[in-house]
């Protein structure tokens, strides 16, 4: 009885990783030091997203944080909004898009955050769902999606990437050309991605470069406190 | 100078025992010289109830339990707790603190259990204080559950959906006792604030005074150590322990080491990855609560998932009573059942260090089983997998019911007089 029950602990870990299949999801490039990658996808979100879309726990002046000024957000990022401390919000009402759309958009504020699973992170499910769609007449939209089977949306960017069509061998195919090659929409969906991702944390880059200090601070201050112990127990022994 | 700060010192102790609580619980509080590694867990728990205290103060001036959707659509308590990651100066940096800190409160807070059955803490004299840390426990994750609700993501609304149904499994009163605890037919407005209430003030308000009365008990009896074995038992003229050294400096300048190293490790986790890799803040609940749309996949935080494992793993009706009501049973039971600790343990020695080998295979084997329960509470059910966790959850009781009989069984080496460092 013990035997058996070591021996099925033993072989635990084979049985709870054995897992169904999954997802497989390109790898996004990491362009999020990339000013000018995140202004192009800033660029490409409040043209071809911010419509249907909001994102209404940004403000516009936080594009502060991927290089741009007031003047240069006002100027080319703000259509609807007067004031660079507004929310990026939109002027389609959620009632109407349901009927429209079978759903009201979602809020893309944390969508790269909300996407991260155990086939790879928000950025990498984005950066495939992005590069993912294809004709389906028997949708309502005419599109369909390799990663979100059945999307409401239809291919926001397809005048960009062209249309694809899914093949015999479960593949995705060019059949109309877009504006872009494929090289370039890869690289276009990488900086929107790479915005989406900004967005959802916008300290993130602050975050990072502070716990480079803290931690610092915290490995001089352990020799500190370390030979101040030492120092006290010396007498204990 | 000095010679008026004495004066108001005397001044308090005649009307507070100011200089005599500072002697009897840091000063002249006697602690075994040969406290290890894991004696570092009880200082830290304090420090991360401060942390969460803090951190959770300044959260309220900014958080609004509100499920009301705003002009966007998105529910005011989840954009509010948005509003703190990017609007309030600094808020990110503490709503990581907090979000962070209540994972590491039950890492910590399970070390220092386990800390107690390597060396029998819990053990004659020191039931009380086990009992306490088990009140303790038990309102840690009444806290979390609390808290878990608030920033009302998909997470926070289904999580708190399914527990709260889990009453409606009690025969009889079930339903309507889930439905008092929910103040509404779903999980609602009505929820949101009374969790509300209870995670900011009710349950932190007893959490505080059993702390306190966990360590009144401990300093009543005085601590054990990695030896099992009492240092009252030998001590100089003037009555104090010969193994025993002052709390203060001793253990204060010790402690403030351990301090440091858990904060550079708490630190990286909050400035390198928040999320704790999906463990600590789930990806599911930077969505917005959506009581129309449930997750393909609800898990409970780590924390909660060997238990909620053993409540999965119970799938067959008994005496008329659906399987649901016997596995809430079993969650209850996995987590109350270490109540009995002292009273399970027939041992005639205390710590590890003496204890025999079956008691060493015993907690290893409870030790294992523990990590594949909490690691398949988190994967959805397959038949492999659940006949993997009632396995485990057998081994798991067996480990509690069992210990009167091989814990007597058990050939023990005989304890040192003195504490062997």
């Amino acid at each position: 009885m013990m035997k058996k029950l070591l021996l099925a602990l033993l072989f635990a870990p084979l049985i709870a990783c054995a897992s169904e299949g999954e997802l497989h999801l390109d790898h996004a490039p990491d362009k999020l030091t990339d000013q000018a990658a995140l202004q192009n996808g800033a660029k490409l979100f409040v043209n071809y997203c911010l419509n249907c879309h909001s994102a209404s726990a940004m403000r516009y002046n936080r594009l502060q944080g991927i290089g741009l000024t007031d003047q240069q957000i006002k100027d080319n990022l703000m259509f609807t909004a007067d004031k660079v401390g507004e929310l990026m919000t939109i002027a389609m009402r959620r009632d109407e898009a349901k009927q429209w759309f079978g759903v009201p958009p979602p809020d893309l504020s944390l969508e790269a955050r909300a996407r991260a699973s155990e086939a790879g992170s928000g950025a990498d499910w984005l950066y495939t769902y992005l590069r993912g769609f294809y004709r389906d007449d028997s949708r309502p939209s005419g599109w369909n999606n390799l990663v979100f089977a059945n999307v409401a949306m239809p291919h926001a960017l397809w005048q960009l990437q062209g249309e694809q069509v899914m093949g015999a061998d479960h593949k995705l195919k060019l059949a109309k050309p877009g504006k872009m090659t494929p090289a370039e929409y890869d690289a276009a969906v990488g900086d929107l991605v790479a915005y989406l991702q900004y967005m959802g944390e916008p300290s993130a880059q602050t975050r990072k470069q502070l716990g480079v200090y803290v931690l610092l601070f915290l490995a001089a201050f352990f020799v500190l406190t370390y030979a101040l112990k030492r120092e006290f127990w010396k007498d204990v022994h | 100078m000095a010679a008026k700060m004495q004066g108001l010192v005397d001044w308090v102790d005649e009307r507070f025992p100011l200089t005599s609580s500072w002697k009897a619980h840091l000063a002249e509080y006697y602690a075994p010289k040969n406290f290890n590694f894991w004696y570092f867990f009880g200082s830290l728990a304090l420090l991360v109830l401060v942390n969460q205290i803090v951190t959770g103060i300044f959260l309220t001036m900014q958080y609004k339990p509100d499920a009301s959707l705003n002009s966007s659509g998105v529910p005011v308590a989840f954009a509010s707790v948005e509003y703190i990651m990017r609007d309030v100066p600094w808020g990110w940096l503490i709503r990581y603190m907090h979000s962070t800190g209540a994972s590491a409160f039950f890492i910590v807070v399970y070390l220092h259990m386990f800390r107690g059955l390597l060396y029998g803490s819990h053990r004659k004299p020191r039931e009380l204080v086990w009992i306490f840390g088990m009140l303790i426990f038990l309102c840690l994750m009444a806290e979390a559950f609390f808290g878990y609700l608030l920033p009302w993501g998909q997470m926070s609304f289904w999580g708190a959906q399914v527990i709260v149904n889990m009453f409606s499994a009690i025969p009889f009163i079930g339903p309507d006792l889930s439905l008092w605890l929910r103040g509404d037919f779903v999980v609602g407005d009505a929820t949101l604030n009374r969790f509300f209430a209870f995670h900011v003030i009710a349950i932190p308000l007893v959490l505080l005074g059993l702390v306190v009365a966990h360590v009144i008990a401990l300093h009543e009896v005085g601590s054990n150590n990695p030896d099992g074995i009492e240092i009252k038992k030998h001590k100089d003229n003037k009555g104090i322990p010969l193994d025993g050294i002052p709390f203060h400096p001793y253990y204060t300048v010790k402690d403030i080491v351990g301090v440091v190293v858990f904060l550079i490790v708490f630190s990286a986790v909050i400035f390198f990855m928040p999320e704790g890799g999906g463990y600590f803040l789930e990806s599911n609940n930077f969505i917005q609560a959506n009581p129309l749309q449930t997750p393909p996949h609800i898990a409970p935080v780590w924390y909660f998932t060997p238990y909620y494992s053993v409540l999965r793993s119970i799938t067959y009706p008994l005496f008329g009573l659906e399987a649901k009501f016997w596995g809430v049973l079993g969650m209850g039971a996995a987590v109350v059942i270490f109540f009995f600790l002292p009273w399970l343990d027939r041992s005639p020695v205390k710590s590890i260090r003496y204890k025999g080998p079956i008691f060493k295979t015993a907690l290893g084997l409870f030790v294992t089983v523990f990590l594949i329960l909490g690691y398949l509470g988190m994967q959805p059910p397959t038949p492999a997998r659940l006949m993997l966790s009632q396995a485990c959850a057998v081994i798991y009781f067996a480990f509690f019911l069992l210990m009167p009989v091989y814990s007597k069984l058990d050939k023990c080496r005989p304890e040192p007089e003195r504490v062997t460092g």
